[in-house]
């Protein structure tokens, strides 16, 4: 075979796959999403932007994203500082660090919900350490930053992870030289991780910030078994449109919507993260 | 005074013993060179002093003050890296500013001395470009200019010109002797070639399988090996040895001819520099195996009783491969070596 097709060659399995799964699909929520009877129309986009309910989940999906991403951000980076440092046990460290994400974001919910519940764990022991009288319901209309708190809780466990795995590869691969050579010309440690660590791993972030931030705007089954109908949420209303409205069409329209939202900041990220010309990392 | 002492410093690496028992002491402003064979340690050495290694037992102590327990920052050095380790991620000016910048200089300072280092490596025209973009040769001159413009009591040069072609070795090699001299900095610079060791140094430690065999001057290194791998070691190509055998009351039988020695009981070893044989009528009878023109000498590996010997001579001289020469040693230029101890014997 010619070298200059061979290539092509070898990714055409992917590109067929990712075609009849993806873009198919993709194709077909677009159609649904700009499609009425008389043809091209942006009648459901018109529809579910004017629902009262789109701002606040937009809002609230934002404020989530808002609150939870840096704080993961933090901690990742944290935590594979962490773990790079350590000399023994550093595998066994990453694993149970790691355990969250082998459990799913509903039952990840269910768990945090378990504590939160009026009856839950929570409850328990603040009663059995005489904190209050009795259980108090923690979820409810009365207390949304209680709901917004718990919300924040259960993602940080459960996804904090993503980010810690890809930033422990990518701190992997900084050469130790250029830690020794910051050492010999007097670089603190907060130091080195500022001029040396941080722009190492500007790949490393770029990937672990657009998978992190584009989940966050997919933030669905745990919303959904703590804060319930008190904290809707873009995905949630998507739910509800297709399933209990059977509005498939708007449904459709706020998938798009979504899209372009992680599109955009996507990009946005790229961009803030990207390596300067001429600089090879 | 950034005087240096290494008392007793030894290196293992699990099992592997890299260093023994290494004692030095390196004057203020004086220009150490460490000499040896890939492998023998002498990366670890420097490293030991730098604080990026610890040493397993053993001192350092840099300007009277004990460093074991100081990090790299806190020691009043700067280092050029073996494998360079310029940061990709920043300009050439930025990679020789960056120990600046980490002291909180003023930018016009910062400026200064990066572009005076920079001119100084022949450098100055990349100051802008990434170390990404830059040649190996180019790189290692980045590393030492960010050492340089440090300005420090103590550079640590491991192996600072080895990727650089002969010409701008050569031409390197001076302009850093010059700098490194007019700013009184000590030095300790480590390399695998003798002959920028003995241009360079005011004094070589040739190092073999973690110790030090030798540390003296470039003239005394060459001319007075003290022991077997020195001689065998230094000088290109190295000492001829030959076996010599007790003649009683100070008197030596090397190859059939009679030489005053060391008053000692045991067998020796004779060692002459092929530049120090020439031909005369009284001497050994040496048969010219291999004769190679090197256009300032004619360099001939000749066979003295079944032991290859190889004589520097004068190129205008004709030589066959097959003729039988008499090669005579200037006078006091042997040396003795007892075979046991590989020590040199006076
Ligand atoms: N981190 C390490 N772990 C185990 N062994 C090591 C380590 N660093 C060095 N060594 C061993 O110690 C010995 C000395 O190494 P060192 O790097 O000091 O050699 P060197 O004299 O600088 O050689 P070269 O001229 O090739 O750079 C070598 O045998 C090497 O394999
Ligand atoms: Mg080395």
């Amino acid at each position: 075979m010619e070298a200059r097709l061979l290539p092509y060659f070898l990714i055409l399995p992917v590109t067929l796959f990712l075609c009849l799964f993806f873009l198919y699909p993709f194709a077909l929520v677009a159609q649904q999403a700009f499609g009425t009877e008389n043809g091209f129309s942006l009648d459901n986009f018109r529809e579910v932007v004017t629902y009262w309910k789109f701002p606040i989940s937009m809002k609230n999906t934002f404020l989530l994203a808002a609150a939870v991403v840096p704080i993961q951000l933090a901690l990742s980076l944290l935590m594979a500082t962490m773990v790079t440092k350590m000399q023994k046990g550093r595998d066994l460290v990453l694993y149970i660090w790691t355990i969250p994400l082998g459990i799913s974001d509903l039952a990840a919910g269910i768990i945090w919900l378990a504590i939160f519940e009026q009856s839950g764990f929570l409850n328990s022991m603040m009663v059995g350490l005489g904190v209050t009288e009795q259980p108090m319901s923690l979820l409810s209309y009365q207390t949304p930053w209680v709901v917004f708190l718990a919300i924040m809780l259960a993602e940080i466990w459960r996804a904090t992870a993503i980010m810690l795995v890809i930033l422990v590869a990518g701190i992997g691969l900084i050469p130790k030289e250029y830690y020794e050579a910051a050492d010999v010309f007097g670089a603190s440690r907060w130091k080195q991780f500022t001029r040396i660590t941080l722009p190492l791993l500007r790949p490393s972030l770029q990937t672990a910030l657009v998978l992190r931030v584009i989940l966050a705007f997919e933030v669905f089954a745990v919303v959904a078994a703590l804060g319930g109908t008190i904290f809707p949420v873009l995905m949630g209303e998507i739910y509800a449109y297709q399933f209990d409205l059977q509005n498939g069409g708007a449904a459709a329209a706020l998938a798009i919507i979504v899209l372009i939202i992680s599109i955009v900041f996507t990009l946005i990220i790229i961009r803030a993260l990207r390596v300067p010309k001429g600089a090879t990392i | 005074m950034a005087e240096i002492r290494i008392k007793n410093v030894a290196k293992n690496f699990g099992s592997y013993q890299a260093l023994h028992d290494i004692n030095l002491t390196i004057a203020d402003q004086e220009f150490m060179v460490l000499l040896g064979a890939s492998g023998c340690g002498k990366s670890t050495l420097l490293r030991i002093i730098a604080g990026l290694e610890t040493a397993t037992t053993g001192e350092v102590w840099i300007s009277g003050r004990r460093v074991d327990h100081l990090s790299p920052k806190d020691r009043g050095i700067s280092m050029v890296f073996q494998n360079y380790a310029v940061f990709p991620h920043l300009t050439v000016f930025e990679n020789i500013g960056f120990g600046l910048r980490m002291q909180k200089l003023p930018d016009d300072e910062v400026k200064r001395r990066v572009e005076r280092t920079a001119g100084l490596m022949h450098i100055e025209q990349l100051l802008k470009r990434y170390s990404g973009e830059l040649s190996g040769g180019q790189r290692q001159r980045v590393a030492v200019a960010r050492a340089l413009a440090m300005e420090p009591d103590v550079i640590l040069m491991d192996e600072p010109l080895s990727n650089l072609d002969a010409l701008l070795r050569m031409e390197m090699r001076a302009e850093l002797k010059g700098v490194l001299a007019e700013s009184r900095t000590t030095a300790i610079y480590v390399t695998h070639d003798q002959v920028e060791a003995m241009s360079m140094a005011d004094r070589i430690s040739v190092m073999h399988q973690g110790k030090i065999v030798q540390a003296a001057s470039p003239i005394e290194v060459y001319r007075d090996p003290a022991a077997e791998f020195v001689a065998s070691f230094i000088g290109n190509p190295p000492m001829n040895f030959l076996p010599a055998e007790a003649a009683g009351s100070g008197r030596w039988t090397v190859a059939g001819q009679s030489f005053e020695g060391p008053a000692n009981g045991k067998d020796l070893k004779w060692a002459i520099r092929p530049e120090d044989l020439r031909i005369a009528d009284q001497g050994f009878g040496a048969r010219a195996k291999v004769v190679e023109p090197l256009g300032a000498h004619l360099l001939v590996t000749c066979d003295v009783e079944g032991h290859q010997f190889r004589a520097v001579l004068d190129s205008e001289l004709s030589v066959k491969p097959g003729d039988v020469l008499t090669l005579a040693p200037q006078e006091g230029r042997g040396r003795w070596f007892d075979p046991e101890t590989t020590l040199s014997v006076a």
